[in-house]
C-alpha cells in the first residue's frame, strides 16, 4: 500500500456535471478515493494547488507518434495511436505491443489499421486486433477511396461495435495537393484543391454510415461545408461523432505565407471563413472533441521546399494551452473544454478517463489557465518542434500531470 | 549618394518581384537599358565589373535558355562563372538542398543563381547563404528576371506599360512566368488579363489584381500585348485537356485570333514555343507583331543588370550596402 496524496486548495473541474467547485482530491493506491472536502488522513503527501485547477488527465484521439514527454507535459494521461507507424498497426501483434509501449506514464491505446498496410483494399483483421486491445479502427492518414472497401469495413465494425475512424478528404480532388485552393496557394505558386474535398468524403462517409448503422467519427473536420452536413447527420440520428485540432481553429492559410513548413498540415489549412465555422461548430457541439494531431517531424522532414516537406505538426505539449483561447473567447466553457479533451474522446473508445468518481483511476492534470508564456520550437519537451505557432505568446499551462495517481514528466 | 540615402535597390536577393517597390522594377529596368547598347556592339562585349567574382549557376531543373542566357550575362560582366546541374550534381544521390545551398555557400560564391522544380525553394536556400541569390525560377511560384525581360521588351516596343492591356494566355496554373509578370506589370499599371482554359486557372486569381477569362476571343478584344506561355506536353495527354489539337482550336493564337486584339499589338513567348499548338508560326515569326527573340536579348541585359545591381555591396560601391 503506498503512502495517499492529496491534492488540496484546488478548483476542480468535473466535466461531466458541467461544474468547478473548490477543493481538493485524495488519491488512494492509483485511484481517487475522495474528491471536495475530506479529511487528510495520517501521513499523507500533500500538493498545494494554489487554486489551480484540477480536472481529468487529457484523453488524445489521434496521436502519430509514441512521444512521452510531450504527453506528460501537454497533460496527456491516455493518448489514442494512429495506425500510421512503421509497419502500420495492421497485425494483432503489432497493437498488443503498441499497447504496452507508454506505461506506466501514459497509456497508449491502439487504434488498429482498418485495411491491410492502410492500403485501402483489404481489410485488416480488425477483430483480432479488437482482441489484443485496438480500441477502434482507422484508414490512417488517407480516405478510403473505394466506396465498396469503405462499405463493407463500416459494417465489419458495427458488428464488432467499434468506432471508424475516417480521414475525411477526397482523394481524387487532393491527389497532389499541399495546400486548399485560395489566393494564397495561388500566389505561392503551391498545387491545392479545393476545400470541398473535405465535404466530399464527408458526405459519402456519411451515407454509408447511415445505411450500415456503424459509428463513424471523423478524426478532424475543418471546412464550414462539412460541418453543416454533419450537424444534419445528428439531427437525422446519424451515429457520427468529430474532431478538430487546434490549428484548425486557430489559424487560416494566411500561416502558410513565406513557406512556412511547419504549418504544412493534414488537412491543409483553411479559409478564414472555414475558421470561423469550426469555431461555431464547437460552440454548439457539432464538433465533438479537440485532439492533438500530433505529428512530430525533425528538420530532415521540415527544411525541405514545402511542398517535399511532410504534412504535420507537434500539438500535444499544447493542446490545452490552445484549447484555451475558445475558453477566453466565450465559444465553450471550462469543463465543456476539458470534456472536449477528455470525457468525450475517452466515451468514443469506450477506455477509462475523462471522469472523476471515487474509484476513478487518478488520471488528473493541474493547470494554470492564466500562466503566461511563449511557445518555442526550439525549447520543446517533445520529440520535434514542428510547431506552427512558434513564437506566440500564449496564455495557461499544465504545471502537473498525474498518471494512476504519480506524478509524471 | 550621401550615405544616409536609401538604395535604389535594396534588397540582398531577387527571389521574386513580390515585394519590390514599383520603382525599384523600374530602376532594374533603366539599369537594364546600357547592357542592350554594349551587347549589341559587334567588337568587345566585355565591361568586367564583376572581374573576380564567382557566379554559381545552381539548375536543379533542365533549362538550356535561361541558363545560356545566366552565363553569358555573367560572362560578359567579367564574372567567373561555374555552371551546376542537378542531373550531376550529388542531388541525385539524396543530399538535401539545404546541405547543397551550405556547401555552395562554403565555396564561397559571390552570387548564386538558382533554378529548382519546387515553389519556395530559392527562398529556402537564399536564407541559408551568405551572397546575393537570384530566382531562376521555381516550381509555379517566380521566374522574377523573365518578368523584368518581358517588361523590358514591352517598355520598349510601346514606350510605358502603364494604361496597357496585356492578355497572359495558356497554362497559367503551373506558369511562373504567369504569376511574376502579373505582380510585375499590375504594379506598373497595366492591366492585366489571364485567359486560361478552366483547368488550367489558378483558384481566386483575379485576388492578384487581374481579369480572369476563360474564353480566348473575350480576353484578346483590344489587347496590347499578348503573352503566351508553354503548355507542357504531359498536361495535353488528357489530365488537364482533352487534346493538342483540340488546345490548339480553342486557345492557339492564329492571324485571325491576334485580329481580335489592338492592331499594333505585341505579341511575345517565354519559348520554349510549340509551334502549332499554342501558336502558329505566322503569328510566332509576324516581322513587326513578334517580340519574340527581342525578349531573348532582352533576357542577357536584365540579367546583366541584376547581377551588376546585387553584388554592388560586395564591390564596395558607395551607397549600396
Amino acid at each position: 500500500m503506498t503512502t495517499p496524496l492529496a491534492i488540496i486548495n484546488a478548483q476542480i473541474i468535473d466535466p461531466v456535471a458541467g461544474t468547478v467547485s473548490d477543493g481538493g482530491i485524495l488519491i488512494r493506491d492509483r485511484f481517487i478515493a475522495a474528491v471536495g472536502t475530506f479529511d487528510i488522513p495520517e501521513g499523507c503527501e500533500t500538493i498545494d494547488a494554489k487554486r489551480a485547477y484540477v480536472a481529468p488527465g487529457l484523453v488524445d484521439l489521434g496521436s502519430f507518434a509514441i512521444d512521452m514527454r510531450a504527453f506528460s507535459a501537454g497533460g496527456i494521461t491516455r493518448a489514442a495511436l494512429m495506425p500510421d507507424q512503421s509497419p502500420p498497426l495492421d497485425h494483432a501483434a503489432l497493437v498488443q505491443r503498441a499497447s504496452a509501449a507508454g506505461k506506466p506514464d501514459v497509456w497508449i491505446h491502439p487504434i488498429a489499421a482498418a485495411t491491410k498496410g492502410l492500403l485501402g483494399t483489404d481489410l485488416g483483421e480488425i477483430g483480432l486486433m479488437q482482441a489484443a486491445g485496438a480500441c477502434a479502427v482507422a484508414t490512417g492518414r488517407e480516405w478510403i477511396a473505394d466506396s465498396g472497401v469503405m462499405y463493407r469495413l463500416l459494417s465489419y465494425a458495427r458488428a464488432l461495435d467499434l468506432v471508424v475512424i475516417s480521414h475525411a478528404e477526397d482523394g481524387g480532388l487532393t491527389a497532389e495537393a499541399v495546400a486548399t485552393d485560395g489566393e494564397m496557394a495561388t500566389r505561392l505558386g503551391l498545387a491545392s484543391a479545393p476545400a470541398i474535398a473535405e465535404a466530399m468524403a464527408v458526405a459519402r462517409d456519411l451515407a454509408l454510415a447511415a445505411q450500415t448503422g456503424a459509428h463513424i467519427h471523423f478524426r478532424q473536420i475543418t471546412t464550414a461545408a462539412a460541418i453543416d452536413l454533419i450537424r444534419a447527420a445528428k439531427k437525422a440520428g446519424t451515429r457520427v461523432s468529430c474532431g478538430i485540432s487546434p490549428a484548425h481553429f486557430l489559424l487560416s492559410d494566411v500561416a502558410i505565407g513565406g513557406f512556412r513548413t511547419f504549418a504544412r498540415l493534414s488537412p491543409p489549412l483553411r479559409c478564414e471563413d472555414d475558421r470561423k465555422a469550426a469555431i461555431a461548430g464547437i460552440a454548439d457541439g457539432t464538433i465533438d472533441l479537440i485532439c492533438s494531431s500530433h505529428d512530430p517531424q525533425g528538420p530532415e522532414a521540415k527544411r525541405l521546399p514545402y511542398a517535399d516537406a511532410e504534412a504535420g505538426m507537434a500539438g500535444a505539449e499544447t493542446l490545452l494551452t490552445l484549447a484555451l483561447v475558445l475558453v477566453r473567447d466565450g465559444a465553450i466553457d471550462l469543463p465543456g473544454m476539458i470534456a472536449k479533451l477528455s470525457t468525450t474522446p475517452a466515451r468514443l473508445l469506450g477506455v477509462p478517463g475523462g471522469t472523476l468518481n471515487v474509484g476513478d483511476e487518478a488520471d488528473l492534470i493541474m493547470f494554470d489557465p492564466d500562466l503566461p508564456w511563449r511557445i518555442d520550437s526550439d525549447k520543446m519537451a517533445g520529440s520535434a518542434g514542428n510547431t506552427p505557432f512558434d513564437g506566440l505568446p500564449v496564455q495557461g499551462k499544465v504545471l502537473r500531470t498525474i498518471k494512476g495517481g504519480v506524478p509524471v514528466g | 549618394m550621401p550615405a544616409s540615402a536609401p538604395s535604389p535597390f535594396p534588397h540582398r536577393d531577387l527571389t521574386g518581384i513580390y515585394g519590390l517597390q514599383p520603382h525599384e522594377i523600374g530602376f532594374l529596368l533603366d539599369e537594364a537599358e546600357q547592357w542592350i547598347t554594349l551587347n549589341r556592339t559587334t567588337a568587345s562585349k566585355h565591361d568586367d565589373r564583376l572581374a573576380g567574382l564567382t557566379l554559381i549557376n545552381a539548375f536543379f531543373e533542365n533549362s538550356t535558355r535561361t541558363l545560356l542566357s545566366f552565363e553569358i550575362a555573367g560572362k560578359r560582366l567579367g564574372a567567373d562563372v561555374v555552371n551546376m546541374h542537378a542531373a550531376q550534381s550529388s542531388v541525385k544521390k539524396g543530399e538535401t538542398l539545404i546541405d547543397t545551398a551550405v556547401t555552395l555557400n562554403a565555396m564561397r560564391a559571390d552570387v548564386i543563381v538558382i533554378r529548382h522544380q519546387s515553389s519556395g525553394a530559392v527562398q529556402l536556400i537564399a536564407d541559408k547563404v551568405d551572397c546575393p541569390v537570384l530566382n531562376a525560377g521555381d516550381g509555379r511560384h517566380e521566374h522574377p528576371t523573365q518578368a523584368l525581360l518581358d517588361a523590358l521588351t514591352i517598355r520598349r516596343r510601346k514606350g510605358r506599360i502603364g494604361g496597357l492591356v496585356v492578355a497572359i494566355c495558356g497554362d497559367v496554373l503551373h506558369s511562373r512566368v504567369a504569376r511574376s509578370n502579373i505582380l510585375a506589370l499590375t504594379a506598373l499599371g497595366a492591366e492585366v488579363r489571364v485567359i486560361a482554359p478552366p483547368t488550367l486557372m489558378p483558384a481566386a486569381i483575379e485576388r492578384m489584381g487581374v481579369i480572369p477569362f476563360t474564353n480566348f476571343d473575350a480576353g484578346l478584344d483590344g489587347a496590347d500585348v499578348v503573352m503566351m506561355l508553354r503548355l507542357q506536353n504531359e498536361r495535353m495527354a488528357g489530365a488537364y485537356l482533352p487534346s493538342p489539337r483540340e488546345y490548339h482550336a480553342l486557345y492557339g493564337l492564329t492571324p485571325e485570333r491576334l485580329e481580335r486584339a489592338a492592331p499594333d499589338a505585341l505579341v511575345m513567348h517565354p519559348g520554349p514555343m510549340n509551334r502549332g499548338v499554342e501558336i502558329t508560326s505566322s503569328v510566332a515569326d509576324h516581322p513587326t507583331r513578334s517580340a519574340i527573340t527581342e525578349q531573348v536579348e532582352m533576357g542577357v541585359a536584365v540579367r546583366m543588370a541584376c547581377l551588376d545591381v546585387l553584388t554592388r555591396g560586395r564591390r564596395g560601391i558607395e551607397g549600396w550596402a
